[in-house]
């Protein structure tokens, strides 16, 4: 799963997507891990990443970016 | 290094469109205590879900009430409804600030009765009363209030056979310009029924008229439909004192004041939009001290409030037991309450504010209940902030027909706990076990 290339993308949460004119916020990991994919790592960095840094346990982090990463996709934002 | 607070990932679709005039705040401050009780201590001693009521709160509505009516009119009687909530610690507190008894079954009868309150201080309403409830009612000169001739003609034959004089009322039904009309209760006032209903107490040697009431709905966002009740009421007891020199004692102007919550469909909230007990109480007051009566032939004016005095009084905390996606991307959250115990959530869109700091984002969700019923809908749409399992909310305004319409079903009902003046914590109803459900069952021989 990766993001797709022409998508914009500020740190602070905001995305764009000129293929289709869409604008999307997210909150601030949101904007974190959309960045962290941005860098093409396997997801199980990502998880570390997030749970080093977030106080929250693995299962759920990882129930929550599928369900996030289902969003991703729905909104033709991750490939 | 400390951890930061975790928040669930979240995007949303920015649309472009004209700006809401309304703005974008929700109101989700959490309320982490009830008086000065912590949510988390009260449901971690007496479990998820949890009803909590609030003893100074239904002092302060009753106080309140009372005040603002005494000041208008000087003789005022509150008789607590009981099917409102009829836990017995919640009828004693109403009853010790002065409240009567108002019952609709002689199950309600009984329990008012085990409550203390004096047999001559119930007015026994309904449509429903067994000959064996009237004549328990007539020996301890209750004040009955006859539904229908049915009614009517049992109460006269049972007043021979057990040769007493009970104390009655009719109910009286009738047209205040609200709709939809209640006309199933009562005698009709337009019609002249209610007319012929009194003439027939006033001519048998068997009853004693003592009061006239009318019940004209429930909710009721309307003043003046007061107005008119008790003009018309005012008509009759008039009429009864021209016609039969008879002075009934008390006009019962029964319920139906609102609480604040928010009716499904509403535009505004409902703190926003029902009238005050001032405006009804102007109203009904307004009418019967310009009616004509002499000041010392003023009825009694009995009312029978029960929503607006005990639904903010409680609450009910839950918790979340899972949240998830549904698939046409809307966020749904299932909750350990549902219609069973939140029987008020088919009328409400209640407030919920969760119980704990969250994050500041928030998101609409669907809040669903527990029971394996896709009916089971507790708000069809409610923004809160990221909640997860185990996250705790708290349900406002819940203290009038959930404890006494909730439902046995599927799962067992909570504790109820009382908060008292001095913010101690009683159970006045324990959680239901499977041992209390089963009681009443048996299995026949062949099936052991």
């Amino acid at each position: 799963m990766r993001v797709r290339k022409n998508i914009a993308t500020s740190d602070e949460g905001f995305l764009f997507n000129p293929t289709t004119g869409d604008s999307f916020s997210t909150n601030s990991i949101g904007a974190e891990i959309i960045l962290l994919m941005k860098k093409d790592i396997p997801m199980s960095e990502v998880v570390e990443t997030i749970c080093g840094k977030y106080d929250v346990d693995e299962a759920l982090f990882e129930r929550d970016l599928e369900e996030f990463s289902m969003q991703l996709k729905g909104y033709s934002i991750l490939e | 290094m400390e951890k930061k607070r975790y928040e669930r990932p979240y995007i949303i679709k920015m649309n472009t469109g004209l700006m809401n005039k309304f703005g974008t705040r929700s109101d989700n401050e959490p309320v982490t205590h009830i008086e000065s009780v912590p949510v988390k201590s009260l449901i971690s001693d007496y479990g998820s879900p949890l009803f909590v009521i609030s003893e100074k709160q239904i002092r302060r509505n009753y106080q309140n009430a009372t005040r603002i009516f005494k000041m208008r009119y000087p003789k005022i009687q509150f008789a607590w409804s009981y099917k409102t909530n009829y836990m017995n610690a919640v009828c004693r507190i109403f009853h010790q600030e002065g409240s009567w008894g108002e019952v609709v079954s002689g199950f309600e009868y009984d329990k008012a009765l085990g409550n203390g309150v004096p047999g001559n201080k119930i007015i026994f309403n309904g449509p429903n009363k067994s000959d064996e409830d009237l004549i328990k009612a007539s020996k301890n000169d209750s004040l009955i209030h006859i539904d229908h001739y049915d009614e009517l003609y049992s109460l006269i034959r049972l007043s021979e056979e057990i040769n007493l004089k009970p104390r009655v009322a009719i109910r009286v039904n009738m047209d205040t310009g609200i709709y939809p009309k209640w006309d199933r209760f009562g005698f009709n006032f337009e019609n002249g029924q209610a007319w012929n209903a009194l003439t027939r107490i006033i001519n048998s040697d068997n009853l004693e008229l003592v009061g006239i009431h009318c019940h004209i709905g429930t909710f009721m966002l309307s003043a003046d439909a007061y107005a008119i009740a008790a003009r018309n009421l005012c008509e009759l007891a008039w009429s009864v004192k021209e016609r039969f020199g008879k002075m009934v004692q008390y006009i019962d102007l029964g319920g139906g004041f609102p609480s604040s919550n928010t009716l499904k469909g509403a535009y505004l909230p409902g703190s926003d939009t029902i009238p005050s007990i001032d405006q009804f109480a102007d109203s009904i007051t307004d009418v019967i001290l310009g009616y004509g009566f002499k000041q010392d032939e003023l009825p009694l004016l009995i009312l029978e409030t029960g929503r607006a005095l005990i639904d903010d009084a409680a609450f009910l905390l839950g918790t979340v037991l899972a949240t998830k996606r549904l698939s046409d991307g809307r966020r749904a959250t299932i909750m350990d309450f549902g219609l069973n115990s939140l029987f008020t959530s088919l009328w409400y869109d209640h407030k919920i504010s969760p119980a704990q700091k969250l994050g500041n984002q928030t998101e609409e969700m669907v809040m669903f209940g527990p029971l394996c019923m896709n009916i089971d809908v507790v708000r069809e749409s409610i923004t809160m902030p990221m909640l997860q399992k185990g996250d705790q909310v708290v349900v406002h305004k819940v203290g009038a027909y959930n404890m006494t319409q909730w439902m046995q079903f599927i799962t067992l009902r909570p504790n109820i706990v009382l908060i008292d003046n001095d913010n101690k914590t009683h159970i006045i109803r324990k959680a239901e076990n499977l041992l209390y459900i089963q009681e009443l069952e048996e299995v026949p021989e062949h099936l052991k």
